[in-house]
């Protein structure tokens, strides 16, 4: 990673600004502070830039090394954007007993995409993710914040409808 | 036998009607009584009937919660901190996921009762990223005690204060691992921690003696000092005190979570009576009785040897069917009564598939610092998706149980273990599934349902 010649730039809403403050105050050493900043800005600006990370290092004095070591190892940080909605679709044991690998494959054909690609109209990123514990609904489909418990083929129906639904009012 | 009772210690009310997860709904039900009660004692009094209480944690080790407190290092002069270990991510497990969502206050008042007994000033709850609705609903309950002065600078009055955050993960089930969280608080890769020091008691986040317990235990030390420690040991059996709760999913009829005495119900009672038995027309073929991680179980297969009755020595002589649910029966047949996940899978199911996908998991989840973990798990996944996708051998069978025989206790924490143990025991068990696997893998439906 390049060192920075001059700040990095991000364009942050005031209020992730001010949770950002806010966040680094619960920590006795700013580095605990890694995971909440990325989070707070992942969720701000859509995913993880090179300058986010060297913005973070900044906040936090420390090497744009160790946050970007950090961004690489955990599953939920991105590097690039993805569609306006998550659809992750739980892999594991439990969930893929009753259907799960099904889902996943329903989800893309509604949308016309593969796994890990973005809808060619940008509206959904359809993933795999491993055990969301909520094993005894299965199988479980984590959309954006919110857990869709016994997703059947109908169900994939249904929700795959509201998305669209959702997508052509905004237009 | 008929299946006992279920006795909704925790769980009293989850799925209630009408219950919310406000801090009014709990007061309304004598929420924080036991925190108030609490403050008024010794902390090496509160401590003293979490020991008598013989509670086990309820995070996969059973490991006793009294015992755990008894190591942290209080002449350091350093902070004590206590950590929440919310990171439920142990395959089949489900059961912090609604103490969280529905009851964050149980959590909060069993974590500052815990904390005021360890002279704990700060606690850390760490949730796994991939629940970012009951992070919002813990921060939301942990504001609402802090305005009722439960939570925050002198509690109730006292000179007592105790500050809670709430720190999200992001997606790796390795932060589940204690040392691995630590790393993860500090703001690092959740590589776990070289041992010793073997308790994060001694030294733990920065450095300082620290204690980290599971959602469930420390609901349980609400409990127990509410009743007593000797009193709560009245419940369930001698070493295995409390209630459990079992999270049952896969093929059976009411998969579900479901709670009893600890050590007073058989897996044949839970299968069979509370979930309602095998989905119409099939039958059990093999079970894995606490998180992914556990040893799998072969319907007809039997358990046999002597085991400890009171004073004396009985034999036993157990069907799947037979095997009391609780830490001691389960480790003495081979398995483990772990996070209390039980995944029951049926007849329909080939084994070699099933492997395949938990191999799957463990592949992703290693953190990648151990050789034998990291490469290990790798050829573990690999060759079991080629079985299923591409060229299955006969001698596959034995080539899986080598790799996976190479990786316990060559490693730094118990994932090693975790991600052998399914391989190894799905080999043994199901041998001669997976010999036959090449022959039969012709003529299986094509339009079974995929596992990998
Ligand atoms: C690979 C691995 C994953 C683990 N995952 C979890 C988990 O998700 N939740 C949990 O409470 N404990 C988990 N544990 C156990 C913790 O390391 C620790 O023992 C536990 O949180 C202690 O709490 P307890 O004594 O209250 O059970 C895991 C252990 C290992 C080795
Ligand atoms: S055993 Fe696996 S998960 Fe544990 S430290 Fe080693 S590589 Fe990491
Ligand atoms: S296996 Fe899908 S939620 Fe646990």
């Amino acid at each position: 990673m390049s060192t920075p010649t001059s700040s990095p730039s991000v364009n942050l809403k005031p209020e992730t600004l001010a949770r950002i403050d806010e966040v680094i105050t619960h920590y006795p050493v700013k580095r605990s502070a890694t995971l909440p900043l990325l989070h707070l800005i992942q969720e701000d600006a859509g995913y993880i830039s090179e300058d986010a990370i060297l913005w973070i290092a900044q906040k936090l004095e420390l090497q744009p090394i160790n946050v970007l070591e950090v961004v690489t190892f955990y599953p939920m940080f991105r590097r690039a954007p993805i569609g306006r909605r998550h659809i992750k679709v739980c892999r594991t044991l439990s969930c893929a007993l009753l259907g799960g690998y099904k889902t996943c494959e329903n989800f893309q054909k509604e949308f016309n995409t593969t796994l890990g690609a973005t809808s060619p109209d940008g509206e959904v990123t359809v993933d795999f993710v491993e055990c969301l514990a909520s094993c005894g609904t299965a199988p479980v489909v984590l959309i954006d914040e919110t857990l869709h418990e016994k997703v059947d083929a109908a169900r994939v129906k249904q929700i795959s409808a509201q998305i669209r639904a959702e997508a052509a009012a905004r237009k | 036998m008929p299946a006992p009772a279920q006795h909704r210690l925790i769980f009293q009310h989850i799925d209630e009607p009408g219950y919310s997860n406000d801090i009014d709904c709990y007061l309304r039900n004598g929420g924080y009584e036991v925190l108030k009660k609490a403050v008024t004692q010794k902390p090496e009094d509160l401590r003293e009937e979490v020991k008598k209480s013989g509670l086990r944690g309820r995070g996969g080790a059973g490991f006793p919660c009294g015992f755990k407190w008894s190591l942290v290092d209080r002449k350091s002069g350093k902070p004590i901190y206590l950590i929440v270990n919310a990171d439920e991510s142990e395959p089949g497990t489900f059961k912090d996921r609604y103490i969280m969502h529905q009851d964050p206050h149980q959590l909060i008042e069993g974590t500052m009762i815990s904390c005021f007994a360890n002279d704990v000033k700060q606690a850390y709850i760490y949730i796994r990223g991939e629940m970012p609705e009951g992070a919002r609903i813990l921060e939301k309950a942990i504001a609402e005690a802090r305005a009722k002065n439960l939570v925050g600078p002198n509690i109730l009055g006292t000179a007592y204060s105790c500050e809670i955050f709430v720190h999200r993960g992001a997606g790796a089930y390795i932060c589940g691992e204690e040392t691995g969280l630590i790393e993860s608080l500090e703001g690092k890769r959740a590589n776990p921690r070289i041992k010793p020091p073997y308790f994060p008691a001694v030294l733990g986040l920065y450095q300082c003696p620290t204690i980290v317990n599971n959602v469930e235990t420390l609901c349980h030390v609400k409990h127990i000092v509410q009743q007593g420690g000797a009193e709560y040991a009245k419940i369930g059996t001698p070493g295995n005190t409390g209630t459990r709760i079992f999270c049952v999913s896969g093929h059976v009829q009411r998969p579900g979570y479901y709670e009893f005495p600890a050590g007073t119900i058989t897996m044949g009672q839970l299968l069979n009576e509370v979930c309602g038995g095998p989905l119409p027309g099939r039958t059990f073929k093999a079970v894995i009785p606490g998180g992914s991680s556990a040893k799998v179980l072969r319907f007809g297969e039997r358990y046999k040897g002597k085991r400890k009755v009171g004073a004396d020595m009985v034999d036993y002589d157990w069907g799947v069917e037979d095997v009391p649910m609780d830490f001691d029966s389960l480790a003495m047949i081979g398995s483990m009564g772990g996070s209390g996940g039980v995944i029951v899978m049926d007849d329909t199911v080939n084994m070699v598939e099933a492997l395949a996908n938990i191999n799957a998991f463990y592949q992703h989840e290693s953190c990648g610092q151990c050789t034998p973990c990291r490469e290990g798990s790798l050829w573990m996944k690999k060759i079991s998706s080629r079985m299923v996708h591409g060229d299955a051998r006969k001698e596959d069978a034995a080539l899986l149980k080598s790799v996976a025989d190479q990786i316990p206790g060559r490693t730094i924490c118990a994932f090693g273990e975790a991600c052998s143990w399914p391989t190894q025991s799905f080999l043994i068990k199901f041998k001669d599934e997976f010999e036959a696997y090449p022959e039969a893998k012709k003529t299986l439906p094509a339009d079974r349902l995929s596992l990998v």
